[in-house]
């Protein structure tokens, strides 16, 4: 196992704020890793101190095996970071950006995998624009050409689909789960549980810099959150008390919620309704998602999640 | 590797400048070429210094202080800008050392300020006649010039928060230390109290050694002024370096 990212111990305060709290983590190679957590949890804090911006007060943060301080250039060369913020230098242009920043990290003659870059993230006909000119998708895009210029094989993803469109999104995304496949590892936040749960393998949750939930995203699900049979009776039926008659059901807006595990429980759950003199009117399966998990880990429904 | 980092920062920081020539270099050269006409036609018939015409004796001092000036802003307006921009994040994430950092600025700082003082030079050649007594003077000068207001400009970079505070920077620091260092006169020429206070302006001696170089004649001794601007230079890379070694207001 070859591990990609090891934190250790991480604290970091500025002034009264503890923005990081003894953080552990360990990402492996080739992982789909989401960090996710409400604003101000310390994700784009702890992103900022595995790509030096920030000195971390306790602890220690590798990429690759290299320390992020001690080793900090070969450290730098393996990690690409697509920043929150839509930064840009306005006096170049697409392919002078995306040349200048292969040079940085001692790339030279990139054309071809810069043209790749352009070509997969829908920039090839930007290329002689200059920066200025581009909506805030194109610069969006140019953030994620920049931080892939110099093939990293750890590639950082914070909010990289903040106020972007469809279109960009699956653009992006697809070319991503490609580096990924291609044995790149990828560490998303984003404030998409949704994109969250489709891409990612493993999520970690950070709350006031400490990380509260850490586990694959199908155990996390499981653990946090269930299938749920949501039904509205037929008027005929009146009052039929189905709190009594079955386990868990509650009543929102007037349909009944009934949360399950298995799928071989719905149907006992129906015969139950059925005997209790429920007609059925309208009837849908709700799929666990990450929104329900998150919520209640954020809320602190469960201390602690296992994998700590 | 780290050579290709540094050789790129520098290339980048020429390239943003080249730019906006128009602004960068054209301009400046333009306002010294204005200097000249109007301090030579006032001053011509009433002042010869070192027994050169004034106009003569003026222009190195306005090339001088061209080279100061623009390798000055050219590493500070070029950190300020990408710190309120933001795009700091893309120098400051790759493998690029914090000395390597430093020379590529201030390097290219030098290079904006010997085009804009080559420009200065050419352009105000036409209207009095020049001499080039110890050319090696004038290049040593310009060079350990352009390379202290370039360091001075980084450190100034980096402590500015707002263009606001850049700007006081330029204005209440480096504008009244380059005019009142003896480009338009000889301290000669002042009375013995601000005789006594110019020497204690460190660009004084690069105007005076610059001016060495084009006459063969100076207010103070060529070594001298040498020595002064060389510690000068060293105790403001120290800083500067030291600045980006700690991440000094760049790294948190």
């Amino acid at each position: 196992m070859i591990i990609a990212i090891r934190i250790q111990q991480v604290g970091k305060r500025f002034g009264q704020t503890q923005a990081l709290d003894g953080v552990d983590l360990t990402i492996e190679q080739g992982e789909f890793f989401g960090l996710l957590g409400p604003n101000g949890a310390g994700k784009t804090t702890l992103i900022s101190a595995l790509a030096g911006l920030v000195r971390v007060d306790s602890g220690c943060l590798s990429v690759m095996g290299l320390d992020v301080q001690q080793d900090y250039q070969a450290a730098r060369r393996r990690l690409g970071v697509v920043p929150q913020e839509l930064v840009f230098d306005p006096f170049f242009s697409v392919r002078e950006t995306l040349k200048i920043q292969s040079g940085y990290f001692g790339v030279r003659n990139n054309d071809a995998w810069i043209d790749e870059i352009l070509d997969n993230l829908d920039l090839r006909s930007k290329a002689q624009a200059n920066m200025r000119t581009l909506s805030g998708g194109m610069k969006r895009r140019v953030l994620v050409a920049q931080a892939l210029v110099h093939r990293p094989p750890v590639i950082v993803l914070d909010e990289p689909t903040a106020g972007v469109d469809v279109e960009l999104r699956q653009t992006l995304w697809r070319f991503i789960r490609r580096l990924n496949a291609d044995g790149h590892t990828i560490v998303l936040t984003t404030h998409y549980l949704e994109e969250a749960e489709n891409l990612c393998t493993r999520i970690a949750m950070l709350k006031a810099g400490r990380i509260v939930a850490l586990d694959s995203t199908a155990n996390l699900l499981r653990r946090f959150s269930a299938h749920t049979l949501r039904l509205r009776l037929a008027p005929a039926a009146g009052g039929v008390a189905l709190a009594e008659c079955c386990a868990g059901a509650t009543e929102q807006g007037g349909w009944w919620l009934f949360p399950f595990d298995r799928f071989d429980e719905v149907e006992p759950l129906l015969a139950q309704i059925r005997q209790a003199g429920g007609v059925i009117a309208d009837l849908e399966i709700g799929k666990p998602d990450l929104e329900d998990v998150f919520l209640r880990v954020m809320q602190g429904q469960d201390g602690r999640a296992d994998g700590l | 590797m780290g050579y290709s980092g540094f050789y790129t920062l520098f290339y980048k920081e020429v390239l943003r400048f080249w730019k906006v020539a128009f602004q960068t270099v054209a301009a400046p050269v333009l306002t010294a070429v204005l200097y000249l006409l109007i301090f030579s036609q006032v001053l011509a018939e009433h002042v010869a210094v070192y027994g050169t015409p004034y106009a003569s004796f003026l222009i190195p001092g306005l090339v001088m202080m061209s080279v100061l000036q623009n390798a000055f802003a050219n590493s500070s307006s070029s950190l300020i800008q990408s710190k309120v921009l933001g795009s700091i994040v893309f120098v400051l994430l790759p493998p690029i050392s914090y000395r390597e950092f430093f020379a590529a600025y201030v390097l290219a700082a030098m290079v904006r300020g010997v085009v804009v003082g080559l420009g200065v030079l050419l352009a105000s050649a036409c209207f009095a006649p020049l001499m080039f007594e110890h050319p090696w003077w004038i290049a040593t000068f310009a060079l350990l010039g352009g390379a202290l207001l370039g360091s001075l400009g980084v450190i100034a970079g980096i402590w500015a928060d707002k263009f606001d505070q850049l700007a006081a920077f330029q204005n209440f620091l480096i504008m009244p230390l380059t005019f009142l260092s003896g480009v338009f006169y000889s301290i000669h020429s002042l009375p013995p109290i601000w005789r006594e206070l110019s020497r204690w302006n460190p660009v004084f001696y690069m105007i005076d050694g610059f001016r060495y170089g084009f006459f063969g004649v100076s207010d103070i001794a060529p070594w001298w002024s040498l020595s002064v601007v060389a510690s000068c230079l060293l105790a403001l890379s120290a800083l500067s370096l030291r600045l980006l070694r700690t991440g000094y207001k760049l790294r948190a």
